[in-house]
């Protein structure tokens, strides 16, 4: 990925240095020459176009902020409510991310979306213990939410 | 147009304030440390983020100044605040803090018990 970005750069200085241009518009055009010259030549690159791990960045972004309201409309109703009828729980949550800065990722993401806080993770790295703020209604929607999340993140990292 | 920016900063001001006012309720009502990381990681972070974007939409939309500082404080916020949550609760749940008495299932307990007699800590 960082590859072919760096090659994009190298074919918009190459076009600034063809048409002469030396100004932002120029490099621009360049970039996106470069771009459409690199979509040309994908069957060369082992690993995917960037354009599309960009993309799936940005689908991660949406969900993420999505989420992180969805989160605090939650937090709102729970501390407002008169009764507190929650039931807090901890549990363990197995999980396939292997780079350290994807597992960070994922606990950050937990940590801000409704209900969930990541508490401890295992010194193997392969299970994350959760403290959910009520079980009850959201065990399976957790999961659901961890799956989409942690297909998110894998979409974004697969070569 | 100077109206549609003032709804904008506003909206922001007023949300960011409304969640910040439930994280103080929070903390005041649940009942023990680890719901009450909930409150303090996820409305104080929006909130604090909320009053910043319109801090930067006023001197942005009004003013006619540009910070870029207060994006990346909005960025730096977004990074550190459930890292601050998570090293909270875990470092007390370590301190041997009980959960309340309501927890209905508890993973973690065998693993903690597991790590520190491993690691020989008290």
């Amino acid at each position: 990925m960082a590859f072919q970005i760096l090659l994009n750069f190298t074919l918009a200085f190459i076009w600034m240095f063809l048409s002469s241009n030396f100004t932002a518009s120029g490099f621009l055009i360049g970039f996106l020459l470069g771009m459409l010259a690199i979509i040309m030549m994908r069957r060369f690159f082992k690993q995917r176009i960037y354009l599309v791990r960009v993309w799936a960045l940005i689908k991660l972004t949406l969900l993420f902020i999505k989420e992180l309201i969805m989160a605090n409309v939650q937090v709102l109703k729970l501390a407002l409510s008169p009764k507190l009828n929650m039931q807090p729980a901890f549990f363990a949550l197995p999980i396939e991310l292997k780079e350290e800065w994807e597992i960070t990722l994922l606990s950050s993401l937990i940590t801000l979306t409704p209900g969930t806080i990541v508490v401890h993770i295992s010194d193997d790295a392969k299970t994350l213990y959760i403290h959910a703020i009520d079980i009850d209604d959201v065990d399976e929607a957790i999961d659901d939410i961890k799956n989409s999340f942690e297909k998110a993140i894998m979409e974004v990292t697969k070569s | 147009m100077t109206i549609l920016a003032n709804i904008l900063i506003v909206f922001f001001i007023s949300v960011g304030v409304l969640f910040i006012v439930v994280t103080a309720i929070g903390l005041i009502r649940f009942p023990d440390l680890y719901t009450r990381a909930h409150a303090a990681s996820k409305s104080a972070t929006l909130g604090v983020m909320c009053i910043l974007i319109g801090v930067f939409l006023y001197f942005w939309l009004i003013e006619g100044h540009f910070n870029p500082r207060i994006l990346l404080g909005v960025l730096f916020l977004f990074i550190t605040g459930p890292v601050g949550g998570h090293i909270m609760s875990r470092s007390s749940y370590i301190a041997g803090i009980k959960p309340w008495k309501g927890t209905v299932k508890d993973d973690l307990g065998p693993e903690i018990e597991r790590m520190k007699k491993e690691q020989g800590i008290k």
